[in-house]
């Protein structure tokens, strides 16, 4: 019971991340049309504000003691931190929050990021071949990789979680079971939560608006929105803003669970395509649940117990799924006709 | 059988010349080595049975990789446990993989457009899963399936057949001519032909026109009472073949298979390699592999001894501000490269390389006449 | 570019023509008494070609481009005397470079992928007539250049690779090893469990599914349970899965109280940090505090996974710190030239072409076959990590194996690690046959 219930909550956790970072892909999709392989390097992006926002508050005077050497040759350098110098005791607890604070970074630069990215390159492939718009994304992903590769290196940035959020917290005793009989981590709850309201803040940015209701008839007919004269060019580019937006803060609370290099983008990106088709081209609901769903089923499925009946059925599932799902049901969970099937 | 369309067997005869020349055209790019001109060969195959699928047909698969990765098991087992002769180990890779193409195809063409994709990869990716773990056994997992000493090869040693090598490890053979080097080279610019020739044939046949027709509108193709499944498939397994034919050469110049070969990156390749070179043409794949091969195998490996060497000839400071700059554009910097050079492509010769030449071709044979 | 290969490759051809021609000019390579013919000997070419075969791009270009810099630093060493030529005993090598002449290099990119090593490595043997080539960062990159050089007739001195069927089921005459293997990480490390930890404990291996991990589970799991420890399960992670968690929760409460990670590279540098986020290091189980182990990890691993290596032991080839003079030439020379210390991948690249060129001047010859029998069975000392032996029969390198700690209180980032013991090279010693595999042969192959 213990174990299952173990299983579930890595199950949602996943699943919260994997429907986030599908989101912002099917936003993609379902209005501007465009199959953008770039959508894992903006994730990475995100992941790269966390990491230079730490870099920025933990930036350090250095002085160099010229008399002193270290044991590998080089002049003794010592380093004192320049914002616990300022603030005191508020710089420190900065510097502990860095990751949740980071967002304050990640929205902007992703903002700005995701419409240059859109008029300077993407809005140009509207009406090119899927193919064409493969290639040039998955250039521009690469392009994107190699720049933060020359900026930070290709070795991991482990990022802290701030102190207080650091253990795992005793959920058994909660629901009343023994203490330690089910205990999961605070951060990956804070995860959780923060995926879940992103998505409903999306999904709610585009029901009750007047911008997200134009935005929804663009996906369904595009041409019509223009006749009756909206300039549904603009949207779009806040669109797809707001997608880059969304994947770069999916990025930047997940670098304390996975320290981010430059390729972290590239092992998402399959995963997130894979999602976002169960789920249904052009559904957003579809993309929620389909991360969800296979979260779930790739958390169970590596059980020990369903392992030794299926050997290395947890290499496989997330794809397993994903054929069954597409044989049983043509458009994915929720998807609709016509989207992307020609 | 053998016909071709006048135009057709020029442009046979040229490709021809092309290749064969390979170890001479290749010299001052720095690349006619056996290893890469084969590696050319090789995956121009491989794109141009890729092309007969995506080209003709629109649709996009994503697990082509697979194809290939059993066609070099397939090959390897054959060395293994047959004979070091290359030509069983080269049917048996066809044979195999256009099962696998089979099933796979089966499956995945009951959908369309990006459904299709997903289920090609996911296939492909289920594919090298399963070989880098649990299979190990047959794929020999992360380090790769290779050859040793004491290999039964059942034929072999039952016709008493000395092997090339006989020393260390035994090499693949054709009529007893080992395949390394220049050899191996020679017989991947053939098949490399006779693909090119299969593929014109296909092109110019009813076969194709009916490929075709399902690519610019499949629901007419069904409503004039096509059925267009027979087709597709055939179109899927005979790509599967060809990339199964590369994967069996893989291993014939080089007798390894690894797991690697199967990935996501590898499908994601061809993919890029048919896109960059132009979709669809029948030159465009073949130039598109020969491309992202060459950036693959010679731009990383040009360090900053070989720039500091060639810009000798500049003034000091000057050659180190050039170094500097050029040394973030090759070596371990020529994925930098390879993505630039995507962007723009796309940007400024739409329709990939061999479409964007004769687009350009177009307008200034137009100017020119302007001017006249 | 076109202009620029031209360059090159025509110097190359010229260079070869010329040195064919009149080979009768330079007096060097007298020694050289084999007539026999092998591939690219720098007799015929004139030019002394080492090739760097290591990871630029993809996930463990930080460790392959660090190597590339220690190999440049060994050719320079090698031209010039200075680093380990002043430790290294017995020492042949002048300070002038190999047999009296001036050594080049030609480096590629492997991508972590064994089909980009093999052809990385048939561009340095084919195109750039490479004597020798050298550099991994994975078993799987090093196991299949391996087997390659062997068909070409080319020595390859393997870079960072831990399996133990490197210079086991899969080794080959022209293969050499230096670093150490699983099976040594299990005999060094068992000790120091026993004596932090106690002998009474219970394991849960995580393991990461290919042959790699395997190995080590294999060898980690017979050396503790020869202290007495009891293995409660060993579970397989698919490669490269980045969220472990589904892995973990299981562990909680699973009656074990030790977790053991047999993770390598990013499998480690993930996992780890999510088991300490999962409370286990805060954990008691069966009475006793819940402790982790990573049985094998190297310095940009435990800098990749932060904070949560503190405490954690391990095994590893080589440590900067290390008080000899050997260590000390190699990481000043190295600070000297990049500001950074050098990393254990870095130490054994460089390690491996100063010894193979040491080799070559022994022998007094590059042909193959003599220059293996001078690696072979040969004892020296002065390169770090006290007196070592290449055993003649599997290739493998006999040197005392270090253990590791994360360290508390880092002073740096290159300051993660404490060593906190060895184990002695006798200790660490097996019998080859346990692993199997045959050499080959001597003979070179025609490339």
């Amino acid at each position: 019971m213990n174990a299952f219930l173990a299983q579930l909550l890595n199950g949602l956790d996943k699943g919260g991340a994997y429907a986030l970072i599908a989101l912002g892909l099917t936003l993609v999709f379902g209005t501007l049309g465009v199959v953008n392989f770039a959508h894992g390097a903006l994730f990475m992006l995100g992941c790269f504000c966390a990491v230079a926002f730490r870099a920025l508050i933990t930036i350090e005077t250095i002085t160099i003691d010229p008399t002193k050497l270290s044991p590998w040759g080089q002049p003794l350098e010592i380093r004192t931190p320049v914002v616990q110098d300022w603030l005191g005791s508020w710089g420190t607890v900065i510097v502990d929050y860095s990751v949740p604070l980071s967002i304050l970074l990640t929205i902007p630069v992703m903002l700005a990021i995701g419409i240059g990215i859109e008029r300077g390159l993407i809005r140009h492939f509207y009406k090119r071949t899927h193919a064409e718009q493969i290639l040039v994304t998955f250039g521009l992903a690469i392009v994107i990789g190699e720049v933060v590769k020359a900026g930070f290196g290709p070795n991991p940035w482990p990022q802290p979680i701030p102190n207080a959020l650091r253990s795992a917290a005793d959920i058994g005793r909660w629901i009343g079971m023994e203490p330690g009989a089910l205990t999961y981590p605070w951060w990956r709850m804070i995860y959780l939560f923060f995926a879940l309201s992103v998505i409903a803040g999306v999904f709610a940015f585009l029901r009750f608006t007047t911008f997200g209701m134009v935005v929804r008839a663009g996906m369904a007919d595009r041409e019509t929105v223009g006749f009756l004269g909206i300039d549904i060019d603009r949207r779009f580019t806040v669109v797809f803003g707001l997608a880059a937006v969304v994947a770069g803060v999916a990025g930047a609370m997940y670098t304390p669970l996975l320290p981010p290099n430059y390729q972290i983008g590239m092992d998402f990106l399959v995963l997130s395509f894979v999602v976002v088709v169960v789920g249904g081209m052009g559904s957003l609901p579809g993309a929620v649940l389909a991360g969800f769903l296979l979260g779930i089923l790739q958390s169970f499925a590596s059980m020990t117990e369903v392992k030794s009946i299926i050997p290395g059925i947890d290499q496989v599932i997330i794809y397993l799924v994903a054929v069954i799902i597409l044989l049983v049901r043509p458009r994915g969970l929720m998807g609709r006709r016509g989207v992307m099937e020609s | 059988m053998l016909y071709l369309s006048k135009t057709d067997r020029l442009k046979l005869l040229a490709f021809a010349a092309v290749v064969l020349l390979m170890p001479i055209w290749l010299t001052p790019l720095g690349a006619a080595y056996p290893g890469l001109m084969q590696k050319f060969a090789i995956y121009a195959i491989f794109a141009i049975g890729f092309n007969i699928l995506f080209g003709l047909t629109g649709y996009l698969s994503f697990g082509h990789a697979a194809f290939l990765g059993v066609g070099s098991y397939t090959a390897v087992w054959s060395f293994k446990l047959l004979t070091m002769d290359i030509l069983p180990a080269m049917i048996f890779a066809v044979i195999v993989s256009g099962i696998f193409a089979l099933v796979i195809g089966f499956f995945s063409l009951r959908r369309t457009g990006i459904y299709f994709s997903i289920l090609t990869l996911a296939f492909a990716q289920m594919c090298y899963s399963l070989a880098y773990s649990v299979l190990t056994p047959i794929t020999n997992g992360e380090t790769g399936l290779l050859l040793t000493r004491n290999d039964p090869r059942i034929i072999d040693t039952a016709l008493g057949a000395a092997h090339v090598g006989a020393e260390g490890l035994p090499s693949p053979t054709f009529l007893g001519i080992a395949m390394s080097g220049y050899s191996g080279f020679y017989l991947c610019a053939v098949l490399l032909i006779l693909a090119f020739f299969i593929a014109q044939k296909i092109f110019a046949s009813p076969f194709g026109l009916a490929l075709r027709g399902i690519k610019s509108n499949q629901t007419r193709m069904i409503y004039t009472g096509f059925n267009t499944k027979p087709y597709t498939l055939a179109a899927f397994v005979i790509s599967g073949m060809f990339a199964g034919l590369a994967g069996g050469l893989l291993a014939v110049t080089d007798p390894i298979a690894g797991a690697e070969r199967m990935r996501w990156t590898e499908s994601g390749n061809i993919v890029l390699m048919t896109i960059l070179g132009g979709v669809g043409t029948l030159i465009g794949p073949v130039i598109g592999a020969w491309v992202i091969e060459y950036f693959e195998n010679i731009f990383s490996a040009i360090n900053k001894n070989i720039l500091n060497q060639t810009f000798d000839f500049l003034p000091d400071g000057l050659q180190n501000v050039i170094v500097t700059v050029a040394s973030k554009f090759v070596g371990e910097g020529w994925h930098l490269t390879l993505g630039l050079l995507f962007v723009f492509i796309v940007v400024f010769l739409p329709g990939g390389l061999v479409e964007g030449w004769q687009k350009l071709m177009a307008r200034f044979r137009g100017k020119g006449r302007e001017k006249k | 570019m076109t202009r620029l290969l031209m360059n090159r490759r025509g110097l190359l051809r010229t260079m070869g023509a010329g040195a064919a021609a009149t080979m009768a000019s330079p007096m060097f390579f007298t020694r050289g008494a084999w007539a026999n013919e092998f591939c690219n000997s720098p007799e015929k070419s004139g030019k002394i070609i080492f090739g760097f075969n290591v990871p630029q791009t993809g996930s463990y270009a930080e460790e392959g481009l660090e190597q590339l810099k220690a190999y440049e630093l060994a050719i320079k060493h090698i031209n010039e005397g200075g680093g380990m030529l002043d430790t290294l005993k017995p020492l042949s090598l002048k300070g002038n470079g190999v047999l009296g002449k001036k050594v080049e290099f030609v480096s590629g990119d492997t991508q972590t992928n064994t089909d980009a090593a093999r052809d990385g490595a048939r561009r340095m043997i084919e195109r750039d007539g490479a004597i020798m080539v050298t550099g991994s960062v994975t078993s799987g990159e090093a196991i299949a250049v391996q087997s390659l050089c062997q068909e070409k007739g080319v020595i390859y001195m393997a870079g960072l690779t831990h399996s133990n069927d490197t210079t086991g089921k899969d080794k080959r005459r022209y293969g050499f090893r230096h670093f150490f293997n699983a099976y040594q990480s299990g005999v060094a490390i068992a000790p120091h469990l026993a004596s932090a930890y106690g002998k009474d404990r219970r394991a849960y291996h995580l393991t990461a599914d290919y042959t790699w991990g395997w190995t080590q589970e294999e060898s980690i799991k017979a050396a503790t349970e020869a202290l007495g420890w009891e293995t409660v399960a060993t579970v397989r992670t698919p490669l490269g899965l980045g969220d472990y968690s589904q892995y973990l929760t299981p562990v909680l409460n699973s009656g074990a109280d030790v977790l053991i990670l047999n993770h390598y590279g990013h499998d480690m540098v993930n996992s780890l940090p999510q088991a300490v986020q999962f409370g286990l290091r805060d954990r008691q189980a069966n009475g006793k505090d819940f402790q982790i182990v990573v049985p094998m990890f190297s310095e940009l691993m435990a800098v990749g996974a932060g904070e949560a290596v503190k405490g954690i032991i391990g095994t590893s080839n080589w440590h900067w710190a290390l008080e000899d003079a050997g260590t000390q030439a190699f990481t000043k020379a190295y600070g000297e030239a990049y500001g950074v210390p050098p990393s254990q991948a870095a130490h054994t690249g460089y390690v491996q072409a100063i010894l193979y060129a040491d080799a070559v001047e022994r022998a007094g010859s590059f042909y193959p076959p003599e220059v293996i029998k001078a690696l072979e069975g040969h004892e020296f000392d002065g390169v770090g990590i006290g007196p070592t032996l290449y055993r003649d029969s599997d290739h493998q390198c006999f040197k005392d194996v270090l253990v590791v700690q994360g360290n508390d209180n880092p002073s740096s980032k290159f300051d993660v690690l404490n060593v906190i013991g060895k184990a002695t090279r006798d200790e660490v010693t097996y019998d080859p046959s346990i692993f199997g595999g045959e050499l080959g042969p001597y003979e070179p192959n025609q490339c």
